[in-house]
């Protein structure tokens, strides 16, 4: 499980970050998303993997797993979905008032070598 | 007298909520809910002043649960001084706002409200997820503020500042799982406590976590590789916008002061002084770039930007010392860096407006029509920022440099600072020369109720006064907080102090 949850961050991480890098702002935003995903679920794990623990307190629990890890994932979760309804909205008006969905602002000119599609 | 420290978190909250509900009220009466809840708070904070100047530790324990369990407030010397400039510039700002910015877009009031109490809880809390929810308030009232007033320039500005500020947050998050991963708590002095305890066996992982943290905070103080989205973002947000975040920059500085001295301190065996050998190259490279942007920028609040960025840097290589006299320096430099930032974005718009379509651009244009009061504001702002005596930049820079001294690596903070200062007094004395004196045509002239426009910043030229003519109480007082600083064991006494004598842990 360890393995999973590790590849799952790093590959969340990377691919956020790969579309982070992209020119428009859609594939940003998605990145960011990404990236958030990925916080998010390694905030997650730092209460560590385990399974079938006993939530709230028994008789019969050995153990209990650590509570305060959802907590904060889920504050986490609250902030970012409004960070993410915040950005698409900005990028929805950056397109209108810019007239280019590109970060930059502008189009690049297509003598610029290596300009993006 | 504990219930106090919560004050500067909830007064502004709870008038921006009645901001909110009353978002149709007449705009008179928005300004004037505005303008006193800021008096309010500057109320508060030169009450808090005063109370934590003792010496002794404030802890707020909300909801009554105790450390490390719950969330709690702290009141030290340095997180008062932190919410009396937060409130002081606010006042400014708000002022320069009530004069016709607010008008242009809509929640102005709001947004400057929910910043304020971004800002305080910040700069107040101890824990350290709990700082991590403030930053998210205050960033995300200054995405709404950084945008306030529309416009290509600003969009665009605006939607690189949001992304850089969100992949830090990303960042954020990842460097409390580290840190909780490792050491199962939040609370700022229990972590200490743990932090010192700690195997070598978790040096690496606590590093990786507290570095982690240091390029987060470096992302809100614009560090080297960091700082890229700043003056963009600052010479193209609205004037009181730009002199409130003048204090952001300084959140990140606050945090990193108060992350590594208490936190991970470089003493502590598992961190082998590492912020402090990272902070200080780095520290000192934004202060020669930056430098470079100050004597290449071509409009005044460009050069402003840049002259914050260099002020950052040089506070941050002082800091990496950490030692008692160079946080204390360094503190001081701040308070005089953030007011005389917050200034200059205000004057230049001021000067911008009365050049006509010349506006801010290091260029001949039109005179300015009251050349006499905006020249000498400007002469005294320039030379303050320049760091010439009498001011209180000359005296920042000087205890900078004084505090440097044991150090080896001094010689390059000399040269760094002095070269720095050098550039700055060139550029701010072009510019001057540019602005007043290579004119071409007439001044416009007066509009109407413009005599009111130069009062907030003749309040903060005046704050500048004062922290020149009073340098020597207020240098104890900073004296006073970086002894605080370095000596974090009553801070952890006071805030797990209840728990210790309980005997619960």
């Amino acid at each position: 499980m360890e393995f999973l949850v590790a590849s799952s961050i790093g590959v969340l991480v990377a691919s956020g970050v790969y579309l982070l890098l992209r020119p428009r702002t859609y594939s940003v935003i998605l990145g960011l998303a990404l990236m958030g995903y990925a916080a998010n679920f390694f905030l997650f794990a730092s209460g560590r993997l385990r399974v079938g623990l006993s939530p709230i307190i028994s008789t019969s629990a050995e153990a209990y797993p650590d509570p305060l890890p959802q907590a904060l994932v889920l504050t986490a979760i609250v902030i970012g979905f409004a960070m993410s309804a915040f950005i698409v909205v900005l990028a929805l008006r950056a397109h209108s008032d810019l007239g280019t969905d590109h970060v930059d602002g502008t189009e690049p000119s297509p003598t610029v070598a290596g300009g993006d599609r | 007298m504990s219930h106090w420290i919560i004050l500067p978190i909830m007064v502004p909250a709870m008038f921006a909520v009645v901001l909110l509900l009353g978002a149709r009220l007449e705009l008179a009466t928005q300004r004037a809910i505005g303008v006193l809840s800021t008096l309010v708070l500057v109320g508060l904070s030169l009450a808090l002043l005063l109370q934590s100047q003792g010496g002794g530790f404030t802890v707020y324990e909300l909801g009554s649960w105790v450390a490390p369990f719950g969330i709690v407030l702290v009141l030290d010397r340095l997180s008062a001084l932190m919410v009396a400039l937060t409130a002081v510039v606010g006042l400014a700002a708000l002022l320069h706002a009530v004069q016709g910015w607010d008008t242009r877009g809509k929640n102005f009031h709001a947004l400057f409200q929910f910043q304020l109490m971004g800002l305080n809880g910040a700069f107040l809390t101890g824990d350290i997820f709990n700082l991590f929810v403030f930053f998210e308030i205050l960033l995300i009232a200054s995405y709404g503020l950084i945008l306030h007033g529309g416009g290509r320039q600003r969009v665009g500005a605006g939607l690189h500042y949001v992304v850089f500020n969100l992949v830090g947050s990303a960042f954020f998050v990842v460097g409390l799982g580290v840190i909780y991963g490792t050491l199962g708590t939040l609370n700022m002095a229990d972590l200490a406590v743990k932090v010192q305890a700690a195997g070598p066996e978790q040096a690496a992982i606590l590093r990786s976590g507290a570095l982690l943290l240091l390029v987060v905070f470096s992302v809100k103080a614009a560090l080297l590789p960091l700082y890229f989205w700043l003056p963009r973002a600052y010479s193209s947000a609205s004037a009181p916008v730009a002199a409130l975040f003048a204090i952001m920059t300084k959140v990140g500085v606050y945090a990193i002061i108060r992350v590594y001295t208490l936190v991970f301190s470089g003493d502590a065996p598992v961190m082998g002084g590492v912020p402090g050998r990272v902070l200080f190259p780095v520290a000192l490279v934004t202060l020669v770039l930056a430098t470079i942007g100050v004597v290449a920028a071509r409009s005044l609040r460009n050069m402003v930007a840049y002259l914050l960025i260099a002020s950052v840097g040089t506070m941050l290589a002082a800091i990496s010392y950490f030692s008692q006299e160079a946080l204390a320096a360094s503190l001081f430099y701040m308070v005089h860096s953030t007011v005389i930032m917050a200034t200059l974005f205000l004057l230049a718009e001021l000067i911008a407006l009365e050049r006509g379509a010349g506006g801010d651009a290091l260029e001949p244009a039109r005179p300015v029509a009251r050349p006499a009061l905006l020249g000498s504001l400007f002469f005294v702002s320039a030379a303050a920022v320049a760091g010439m005596p009498p001011f209180s930049g000359f005296l920042g820079k000087a205890l900078v440099l004084q505090s440097s001294l044991p150090e080896a690596n001094a010689v390059w903070l000399f040269a760094a600072v002095l070269g720095g200062g050098l550039m700055g007094l060139v550029a701010v004395g072009r510019a001057g020369s540019v602005l007043f004196w290579k004119t071409q045509g007439d001044a416009v002239a007066h509009l109407p109720g413009e005599a009111a426009s130069v009062v907030p910043v003749c309040l903060l030229v005046g704050v500048i006064l004062g922290l020149s003519i009073l340098a020597g109480p207020i240098s104890a007082y900073t004296a006073g907080a970086a002894e605080q600083l370095m000596n974090p064991g009553p801070y952890i006494e006071a805030v797990l102090g209840s728990q210790m004598r309980g005997g619960t842990l």
